[in-house]
């Protein structure tokens, strides 16, 4: 088991190295920043001085070791825009997204499997067709129109949640929450919904054609002939080899949430990194794409790594062959 | 006598299809006492399984029991709700599957399964359902049921996983087991030690055994009475040793006759001939279209010196600490021109790596293949693409073996036109030649593989190895998945093309009686090791290695057959 775990994170760690060199090359290829930074009415030494600041006049690989090195400790330099350090701008946004995204995942994987474990055993019922095919709509409309439409729906004209922002927020140290207020708790709902409406329905039909195929299985049979009730056999027996697969395509989705949660952030004006990312791509505000580029890529890296694990924990075909 | 634990009376199961009703079983009934062992036999879709599916009430939608009653010691149960039904699957009727390597949860201790099934069954604390755990794995002689009880069903072999399947079928000391082809699946040694398991546990726990099987060679083995069952209906019912000595229905005569015998060699395999579905098709047309037998240089198509192979058991970083598992080790042969080769062996002994490595679907480690006087493993891109043209490979699963998305016109003309043997406009009337070849129709060229019973997709098989007009044959198992009756027209095809177009063929089986009928040689594999090789009619006459005179005394005997 542990020389899979190394070999695991020695790989999550090549892909880290990797992506901080195209988070790094965005510094040297994407337009000159001092541009950007200072106006028109500049002069020669002011273009000089800030360039010496930023540490723009190094070359290139040391520029890069000093990102590098910078970047481990969580340090990515000043935002272009706001002037102020990078890690701090992002760590006042992060707990915005964060809780989002927590629970718009919580929400697509608990209603996921429920969902697909009900339409793969009463597959011939009216209610497991209605919602697979109402599924159908929630995998082809885009995000940011079924965000729309809930506003419109129940903002406009019930009138029941807010239609933006993320209510009143409650500071527990340096991480702010809106978990501990009735109108931060309303102000989640419909983003989580909107943000997870799509790997919901993903996951509803992969859980559905796993658990189907599952069922076929001789060992469902057999455990029919022991005389074991449904409720085991589709509950204890089915699901967790349905889940074998489902789950790597879990953890693929629940980084998607966080990466994507930009265009529900958008259409919420959620305070969080999704909107912090689309106004630096404006601003061409490259320390924070950077850093936004370096800590999302972790996230996907560590999640995956915690699926690998969890696989082979779930698995114990692939405990021995990972030996 | 006693009274019979289980009876079935005039049970019929329908289906309903958009053509009427379909009778998979109709009017059967029989009796199964204490202790005894029923074998019930017949060609696959005689309604055998579907007879046992019904006792333990376990049909699949949409069939159901039309009509007829089945009684469990007193008490009729067929026409009892799902629940009452569950409630007796597993305590008072077991069940065994075909295939053990399916039937077990691979994601759930073996322990956990068995504790899983006592605690369902019988109100006992989980220590005390652990403990009757163990001595259920003891009593089908699993050895040190300790560690074992934490293991998972892949670190078992086929046939100790059988052993699992059948300890969790006695879990709860049920009075009747309905033990489904418990060992089709599995090879000659491996088959006699579970066939005894289950003749001590009956003899011993007084359980009534129905044992569903299309091998004669398991019932004249096991069983006591025995039912014939033929398209739904039960054509013979009566002790074993009687309707085996001396049948009274026809399909029973006939289904006997078809049987290998291993004690005689006959030219052609006797074939079911009951209900006129004897298929024939026209030898004289088998060479149209077919090249001149080219004789190789020096006699011997293949030499095949001293070939292994080595499969990674553990990896580790440093080559040194690798350590692998020699599943072919030094083995050398030579085929003759126009020769059919057999390799024997039981499972893991890697004759079907030989094939592989012959096939080049495998590299080799070591060694040289040589096929007419070229070595195989030191071909450029051209020879290989020219050897391949010459030998074909068939193989063991008609199910798995052909492209369910492809209809059959292209699955058979698929080697045609990658080889770029004929113009395009010519192919579909080789492909026509080669179905009839093979005893299929035209109208199966239009026809998706699923549509074609096991023993015609095996045809299927046959004519796409054919259409390159190969002069060596590989054929790994070619009828292993197939019953007695369907066995018989799929050899009597392979001999006659054999004998016809003069293929050198390899011939790889575990069905001893098969390969004394097909083989001129015979080549013995143990552990990766070729032991002894022979004409075959010395071999079976007087083996020279004890192994193989002990695979020779495990075959299923039919010593009551009259033949």
């Amino acid at each position: 088991m542990l020389p899979f775990i190394l070999k695991r994170v020695f790989q999550s760690f090549l892909v880290l190295v990797i992506t901080g060199a195209i988070a790094f090359s965005m510094f040297t290829f994407v337009g000159d920043p001092i541009d950007n930074m200072l106006g028109q009415e500049r002069t020669m030494e002011d273009v000089e001085r800030l360039r010496a600041q930023l540490g723009l006049d190094k070359p290139v690989p040391v520029q890069y070791f000093r990102f590098l090195n910078e970047a481990i400790q969580g340090n990515f330099g000043v935002s272009y825009r706001q002037g102020r350090e990078v890690s701090e701008i992002i760590l006042e946004r992060a707990p915005a997204t964060l809780e989002l995204a927590a629970l718009s995942a919580i929400f697509a994987v608990v209603m996921g499997i429920a969902l697909g474990v009900f339409t793969a055993i009463r597959r011939d019922g009216f209610a497991a067709n209605f919602i697979m095919s109402a599924s159908l709509i929630g995998v082809s409309l885009p995000t940011f129109l079924i965000g729309i439409l809930l506003i419109y729906l129940f903002s406009v004209e019930l009138g029941w949640l807010p239609s933006f922002g993320r209510g009143e927020v409650v500071q527990i140290g340096g991480w702010t929450t809106g978990f501990l207020t009735e109108s931060g708790l309303k102000a989640l709902i419909l983003p989580a919904i909107t943000l997870g409406l799509y790997q919901m329905t993903l996951i509803m039909r992969l859980v559905r054609s796993e658990m189907l195929e599952v069922l076929r299985q001789d060992y469902i049979r057999f455990a029919r002939a022991r005389g074991l009730s449904d409720r085991v056999i589709n509950f204890r027996h089915a699901l967790k080899n349905t889940m074998v697969p489902v789950i790597t395509v879990i953890g693929l989705q629940l980084g998607a949430i966080i990466a994507f949660a930009i265009i529900t952030e958008t259409v919420f004006q959620w305070p969080g990194l999704g909107l912090l990312f689309i106004n630096a791509i404006q601003f061409v505000d490259i320390p924070v794409m950077a850093a936004y580029l370096m800590m999302i890529s972790v996230m996907f890296v560590v999640i995956n790594l915690l699926v690998d694990i969890l696989y082979a924990f779930i698995d114990p075909r692939l405990r021995v062959s990972a030996k | 006598m006693t009274e019979p634990v289980l009876s079935i009376r005039n049970l019929t199961v329908e289906i309903p299809t958009r053509r009427g009703l379909f009778k998979p079983v109709q009017n059967v009934s029989y009796d199964i006492h204490p202790g005894e062992i029923r074998g019930v036999v017949g060609e696959s879709g005689a309604g055998k399984s579907m007879t046992g599916n019904a006792v333990i009430g376990l049909l699949d939608e949409p069939a159901r029991i039309a009509s007829g009653e089945i009684w469990l010691k007193g008490r009729r149960i067929d026409n009892l709700s799902a629940e009452e039904k569950r409630a007796i699957r597993g305590r008072e009727i077991g069940m065994i599957f075909q295939d053990p390597l399916t039937s077990l949860n691979p994601l759930f201790t073996i322990g956990e399964q068995l504790v899983e099934t006592i605690q369902l069954h019988l109100k006992v604390s989980a220590s005390e359902a652990k403990e009757r755990a163990l001595a259920l794995l003891e009593r089908v002689s699993i050895p040190d049921p300790k560690t074992r009880f934490d293991q998972y069903p892949h670190q078992f072999s086929g046939g100790m996983r059988q052993r699992v399947v059948i300890a969790l079928a006695l879990c709860s000391e049920p009075s009747v087991i309905v033990a489904d082809e418990p060992t089709t699946a599995l090879d000659v040694s491996i088959q006699a030690q579970v066939l005894d398991l289950i003749k001590e546990l009956a003899s011993e726990t007084q359980v009534g055994v129905i044992l569903v099987t299309h091998d004669m060679g398991v019932i004249a083995d096991t069983t006591e009475q025995v039912t014939v069952m033929y398209s739904g209906e039960v054509v013979e019912n009566g002790p074993t040793d009687k309707v085996l000595s001396a049948p009274e229905h026809e399909y029973t005569k006939s289904l006997i006759s078809a049987v290998p015998r291993p004690q005689v060699k006959l030219h052609r395999f006797p074939q079911v001939s009951y209900g006129g579905r004897e298929t024939t098709f026209k030898i004289e047309d088998l060479a149209r279209n077919w090249h001149k037998p080219e004789l190789s240089k020096s006699g011997k198509l293949v030499e095949v010196k001293g070939i292994t192979k080595k499969f990674l058991e553990k990896s580790a970083l440093l080559p040194s600490r690798r350590t692998y598992f020699t599943a072919v080790d030094d083995v050398s042969f030579d085929i003759k021109d126009g020769e059919v080769f057999g390799l024997v062996g039981e499972s893991g002994s890697g004759k079907s790596t030989v094939a592989r490595m012959i096939g080049t679907l495998l590299p080799v480690d070591g060694g040289q293949i040589h096929f007419d006087g070229d070595d195989v493993t030191a071909m450029s891109a051209v020879e290989m693409a020219n050897y391949r043209k010459q030998i074909q490979m068939i193989f063991q699963d008609p199910f798995s073996s052909l492209n369910p998305r492809m209809k059959v016109e292209s699955i058979v003309a698929e080697p045609l036109l990658h080889h770029k043997l004929l113009p395009p406009d010519q192919v579909s009337g080789r492909v026509h030649e080669l179905l009839d070849r093979v005893g299929l129709t035209r109208a199966a060229a239009t026809k998706y593989p699923h549509e074609f019973s096991g023993g015609q997709r095996q045809r299927i098989s046959i004519a796409r190895a054919l259409a390159t007009q190969p002069r060596f044959l590989i054929c790994d198992e070619p009828t292993s998945a197939l019953d007695v009756s369907i066995q018989a027209q799929i050899l009597n095809i392979l001999k006659d093309l054999q004998e016809h177009l003069g293929l050198t063929m390899l011939f790889i089986s575990h069905d001893l009686p098969v390969v004394r009928q097909m083989c001129d040689r015979v080549g013995v594999m143990k552990q990766g090791q070729l032991i002894e090789v022979q004409d075959t009619e010395t071999l079976f006459a007087n083996p020279e290695q004890a192994y193989t005179a002990q695979l020779l005394d495990l075959m299923p005997r039919l010593a009551q057959l009259s033949s």
